[in-house]
């Protein structure tokens, strides 16, 4: 049950108040403000009590979204429904920021009257929701040269066109309805590493967690069929197909999905609703089909001069015509390192020393598979002791691997049935991202 | 127009209200009401525009409504004059076609919450229970509850209930979720909705139907639910399993909440349910949204406590991604600590190595007392890693590392010289009390290990006046007393310069008080100091006892699903905030969870003839009748708690090494036994556990299995049912060295007269005779089997009873020999 919603912006402006049951007063809000400023630590727990009203929380976009409740509510559903929540809000309004958040107030209190009722949640699927809402979403996107270049001279295809531009999934759902927008499908395979490698460059733990979303943009669609590759299999013992096995651990499936032609054929049915929403979500533990995507070799040492010296070499395992991109290697210096300097290989990366986190931020903008790039870091830390190289490492690494899964998952093919009318658009996209990539030192 | 106040605000809005141009215009009209719901929003008080609003009200703009409706129900209750005028625009659109229009006007007429409004409420609320449209019948049957909430004291209409109770049938699922919400609201003083077989199968069949919010609510209120047979809950298992293993996490765990409920009774059963769930709940752990990861970490932890091995295979899982949030990484961490054993010790630690260099400091703390955690039973790997981290001389790793060796040593006296030699030289980077506070309290208890230990003192007291904290001042007392105890000479100048400062020019009223205390006490002589202040040291004994018996899963079910184990962290952490661990019970964790328990749990009385009978073929030759003749019971109550049984151990312990024969209590009796069973040290806890339990002999602590020295501690109540009607407590360690020992040698001490009668010597007293052959025997059948390995009985008894002693003791070789007979 959940007695009142309120969305704060981080600098804690009332962005959203609404109390269902009239149990407490507005004040909590302010006082749910002070207790989580008060708070040190880069995040204060997600639960928090004043007298007997509970504050949960979730942080996304860089909002509060805040429920109270009584304390015996299940924290999992809270939790669920204000992601849920803010998965509608971005569905409806395009985007989650304060900004939209903002324009958007009245969508979002239209939203809020719909699902919650009296404090018990009614319903949050964006198929019943649609016939309730009338009120039309602000765009907060400010108008861009590029949309433009999107379109062909003379509605000739171009090159472009062929590449969903990167704003097109942020847009509100119903906007397509009064602006006769495209109508449009994308299926995302997204998948998240985390990867311990160590110091002798053994792979000490290897988990993924994928899932696979469709945001779906068309007003009507009775059914879509997604084909998986034929040779994917759940768990160890089952192999199928003569070529490379695509194999996970666990896997789950949304309710809606019909899995009668999955065990033949590996086809997902499934009548997608507007927004977004996932499909199956997967696990694999401890086993990577191929190699982990990066390998660092560092060499770190003190120099005479009391300066540490560390000489790393990045090698990027993917396949050649596949390229990392946003690299990021946070590497852990010694407390008390005053400054930095580098030697990078090429001008487009760079390396900054970040005093308040206590490590070197190596950035690579784009990281071609099959390559290796080196860098010197050259550190002044007054008073360097051999105990301090105990500081340095475990060095993390962030980055994304677009058009590219590390299990091996594919989407065969993608059908809607019945043939759209009018132009419709069906887009695929992968990507990997580094949930957490540790390579101890 | 957030630059302009407040009153300018809402002026300016009122004109833009009753201008009529903006009135006929419908989307300037819209968009002035948005400025006035967005004012609203924002804090700005527009409740001055409410008889402006209330005429907007009357539009056929559907957005505008509910526009309207958000400014009117913030602000009815400030006008309930007004909100009277409202009405009659509500009660029209309660009549309109669209059925969206008329679940609007219902929800909203409901949430203006004016008591005074209420009869003109119920006539539409009691149509909408009978309307065509789902929407409207949803928003109705809430209504009602929102009614009977208004005016809770308020007689409870039986026509409305019955309506509710037979809207359960609604084609509609929301409307069906939606009657048990509202029922359980208005019939809150009767315990809420009646659950029967009926509701119950009905609510089970349509769970499907429903979205999972729906689900979660109907599972929560089928808790209350109990079957009527056994065919029939396991029936309702079946039906729920699926929802057991659902990807969404709610419905994974309101199932397994009710799942609980419903077994409460069956343990086996409870116990397959958590092994269902795992898969679920470890995919949360590795959700995207770190809010549901935290929360599905609390739950672990819970589940932990009764199935410790649950998450063993899959301890990688609680490895900390670098870029989580300091929370996320504590809890991992609580968790990775239950998770270790001998086959991952190593990876873990070397894991938990990486975060003890966190920038967040709290992080690294964390990462330190959990390796504390893990030397209580791999001290020397640990104390490694501890000693290494010191070399950094960092003041937060430090003061960390230096309370960590100070718990560990208190549990572990062993690791003494290790923690003595790296303490050289910290005291130039400790800066906290906290930290400062542990330094001081080691030098007190090792001060003739530690060389420097008067120069670090001399340090602490030339700066006694700059001292702002309390704590360390006191200990710094304690410290330079206990170190003059032990190193007169070098202690004697300094002890009496801090004495004379503290009892004459300290301001703090407690510190004052101590110190004078010490002064006096030296006055009384130095045995008397000695006595006060090395009295108690820590039983070495206890360094093994890092095992806790997993608890019943009833402990924590009530708790499961609730916001309580999400809350709960922040208590622990403060626990790392303490003082010497003299002033704190050992393993404060279990203790009284675990009394309370076993008080309630049922007692039941195991007359020892019936164990006797049930013994094993090779051990039932000839037991001479006498010796268990008088039925004998066992039981657990009244129980006794860790810390309990742990003062009341070594308080025999010193009584027995210190006076020595000639000062013995009467009504106590001290028996070691040495009886052999090869399997015993490598069955597992659990199984150990549960078959002491079956006769009632509670274990308290134990080491996991294949760690040696081995050691379980546990304890019973006897008491004759016959003749002598008194109750004896008895508490016993078994202890297994390892070594096969040869010498097979039968001792028994009896503590009053001090005998040690050698196996198979003359005896003195018949009942001894028979417990010594007996005992023999046991070693002489596994002998046969070619074992040599011997188990140590240590049996201690209050008040003396010799019989109810040889019963007890031949209930726990019986029990043992079972136990190692099964293993075979």
């Amino acid at each position: 049950m959940i007695s009142q919603v309120f969305i704060l912006s981080s600098k804690g402006d009332h962005l959203i108040y609404k109390d269902f049951r009239g149990e407490a007063g507005s004040d909590v809000v302010g006082i749910f403000y002070e207790k989580v400023t008060a708070l040190t630590g880069d995040q204060p727990p997600v639960v928090m009590s004043h007298k007997d009203l509970h504050f949960v929380h979730v942080r996304q976009g860089g909002l509060y979204w805040v429920a109270t409740t009584t304390a015996d509510s299940s924290p999992f559903t809270i939790i669920e429904f204000l992601n849920r929540f803010t998965a509608l809000v971005k569905d409806y309004c395009g985007s989650l920021s304060e900004k939209s958040v903002q324009m958007n107030f009245a969508l979002i209190y239209e939203l809020l009257d719909e699902v919650v009722d009296y404090g018990y949640i009614q319903t949050t699927s964006s198929d019943v929701l649609k016939n309730f809402i009338q009120t039309e979403a602000v765009s907060s996107r400010p108008f861009s040269l590029f949309d433009l270049s999107n379109v062909g001279l003379f509605g000739a295809e171009t090159q472009q066109s062929k590449v969903a531009p990167s704003s097109a999934a942020t847009r509100p759902i119903q906007s397509s309805r009064e602006q006769g927008g495209k109508s449009e499908i994308f299926v995302d395979v997204i998948e998240r590493m985390s990867v311990v490698i160590g110091t002798n460059g053994v792979l000490m733990k290897a988990d993924v967690e994928g899932e696979i979303r469709v945001k779906c943009y068309m007003p009507s669609c009775s059914e879509m069929r997604i084909g998986l590759n034929e040779e994917f299999s759940i768990g160890k013992s089952q192999l199928r197909g003569y070529g490379a096995a695509v194999r996970v651990d666990e896997c789950s499936f949304h309710q809606a999905v019909r899995l009668d032609e999955f065990d033949s054929h590996r086809i997902l049915r499934l009548c997608p609703s507007q927004g977004e929403q996932t499909v199956m979500q997967y696990q694999l533990s401890d086993d990577l089909p191929s190699a982990p995507p990066f390998r660092l070799f560092p060499t770190i040492e003190r120099d005479s001069g009391g300066r540490l010296l560390m000489y790393l070499k990045l090698r990027c395992d993917l396949p050649p015509k596949s390229a990392a991109i946003n690299v990021c290697a946070t590497i852990p210096v010694p407390k008390g390192s005053v400054s930095l300097s580098q030697e990078l290989s090429s001008p487009d990366q760079s390396a900054e020393l970040k005093l308040q986190n206590r490590a070197v931020d190596w950035k690579i903008p784009r990281f071609p598979g099959g390559t290796q790039l080196s860098a010197l870091f050259k550190l002044e830390v007054p008073g360097l002791s051999s105990a301090s190289m105990l500081e340095v490492g475990p060095v993390g690494l962030s980055f994304e691997l677009p058009k590219l899964t590390v299990t091996g998952l594919q989407i065969r093919f993608l059908r809607l049935s019945p043939i759209q009318p009018g132009p419709s658009q069906r887009w695929v996209r992968y990507v990997t991202h580094s949930d957490s990539y540790t390579i101890r030192i | 127009m957030p630059y302009l106040g407040g009153e300018d605000t809402v002026r300016e809005l009122r004109r833009a209200l009753s201008n009529p141009n903006v009135q006929s215009d419908q989307l300037r009209y819209r968009n002035t009401i948005l400025k006035v719901i967005r004012a609203m929003s924002q804090g700005v008080d527009v409740s001055g525009l409410f008889s402006d609003m209330v005429k907007a009200c009357a539009t056929v703009d559907i957005v505008q409504k509910k526009l309207v409706y958000v400014f009117l129900c913030s602000y009815a209750a400030l006008n309930p004059e007004l909100s009277l005028l409202v009405i009659n625009t509500l009660r029209k659109d309660c009549q309109d076609p669209n059925p969206m229009v008329r679940s609007l006007a219902l929800r909203n007429m409901t949430n203006l919450r004016l008591p005074s409004l209420m009869e003109y409420v119920e006539q539409p609320l009691t149509a909408g229970l009978r309307d065509r449209a789902a929407c409207v019948r949803r928003v109705a049957v809430l209504g009602w509850a929102k009614l009977h909430n208004l005016q809770p004291n308020s007689e409870i209409d039986a026509a409305v209930v019955n309506e509710l109770y037979s809207l359960l049938r609604d084609p509609d699922p929301v409307v069906m979720v939606n009657c048990l919400r509202a029922l359980e609201e208005i019939l809150k003083e009767e315990g809420g909705i009646a659950i029967n077989k009926p509701i119950t199968h009905h609510l089970l069949n349509r769970l499907k139907e429903s979205d999972v919010w729906g689900q979660c609510e109907v599972l929560r209120i089928l808790q209350r639910y109990r079957p009527q047979s056994e065919d029939e809950l396991f029936d309702i298992l079946s039906l729920l399993d699926a929802s057991l293993v659902s990807p969404h996490p709610q419905v994974m765990a309101a199932t397994l909440s009710l799942f609980l409920s419903l077994c409460s009774g069956l343990p086996a059963v409870s116990l397959a349910a958590l092994e269902r769930v795992r898969g679920p709940l470890l995919a949360a752990c590795g959700s995207v949204s770190r809010e549901l990861r935290f929360t599905a970490l609390c739950h672990i932890q819970l589940l932990l406590r009764s199935l410790p091995g649950l998450m063993g295979a899959h301890y990688k899982r609680f490895f900390c991604g670098y870029a989580e949030p300091a929370y996320i990484k504590q809890r991992k961490m609580q968790v990775l600590v239950e998770l270790v054993n001998d086959d991952n010790v190593t990876m873990l630690l070397d894991e938990l190595k990486g975060y003890c260099t966190d920038v967040n400091t709290d992080t690294a703390q964390a990462a330190i007392s959990a390796i504390g955690r893990i030397g209580r039973s791999y001290s020397d790997r640990c104390l490694e890693i501890l000693t290494g981290l010191l070399a950094l001389k960092q003041e937060h790793i430090t003061s960390a590392v230096v309370q960590t060796m100070r718990d560990l040593v208190w549990v572990c006296p062993q690791c003494s010289d290790t923690v003595c030699l790296a303490l050289e030289g910290c005291e130039e980077t400790l800066q906290d009390s906290q930290g400062r506070q542990a330094l001081l309290w080691l030098l007190g208890v090792y001060g003739e290990q530690v060389s420097s230990a008067p120069y670090t003192l001399e340090v602490f007291i030339d700066g006694v006046r700059s001292e702002v904290s309390l704590g360390v001042k006191m200990e710094l007392l304690t410290t330079t007393m206990r170190l003059f105890l032990c190193r007169p000479a070098e202690t004697q100048d300094m002890l009496g310069r801090l004495l004379h400062y503290c009892i004459e020019e300290e301001p703090d009223m407690c510190v004052r008080d101590q110190a004078l205390l010490y002064y006096r006490l030296l006055h009384c002589g130095i045995e008397e100091t000695q006595k006060v202040l090395q009295g108690r040291r820590s039983d070495p004994s206890l360094g093994v006892l890092i095992g806790r018996p997993s608890e019943p899963i009833s402990q924590w079910a009530c708790s499961f699903n609730t916001l309580e184990p999400l809350r709960q962290g922040t208590v622990e952490t403060d626990s790392t905030s303490r003082g010497s661990p003299e002033h704190v019970t050992f393993e404060p964790k279990p203790n009284t969870d675990l009394s309370d328990t076993l008080n309630c749990s049922q007692v039941e009385k195991v007359p020892s003839g019936s164990v006797s009978a049930s013994r094993c073929t090779d051990a039932s030759a000839d037991v001479p009748a006498s010796s268990i003749a008088a039925p004998l019971s066992l039981s657990l109550s009244p129980a006794l708690s860790p810390e309990e049984f742990e003062r009341l151990w070594l308080q025999r312990q010193v009584l027995h090494s210190e006076q020595g024969d000639e000062k013995m209590e009467e009504d106590y009796m001290c028996l070691e036994e040495q009886i052999q069973f090869p399997a015993i040290p490598h069955c597992s806890p659990q199984s150990l556990q549960a078959a002491m339990q079956l006769v009632n002999i509670q274990t308290l602590a134990f080491t996991p299995p294949h760690t040696l020295p081995w050691r379980v501690y546990l304890y019973t109540h006897t008491q004759h049912a016959g003749d002598s009607p008194h109750i004896t407590l008895i508490l016993g360690e078994l202890l297994y060295t390892g070594e096969a020992n040869q010498r097979a040698v039968l001792k028994k001490g009896v503590c009053d007269r001090e005998l040690a009668v050698e196996g198979g010597e003359e005896e003195q007293v018949e009942e001894e005779e028979e417990a010594t052959a007996d005992g023999q025997r046991i070693r002489v059948s596994m002998r046969k089997e070619g074992e040599e390995e011997e188990l140590k009985v240590t049996l201690k008894q209050q008040p003396r009873d010799d019989k109810a002693l040889k019963g007890f003791l031949s209930i726990l070789t019986t029990v043992l020999h079972t136990l190692s007979s099964e293993r075979k």
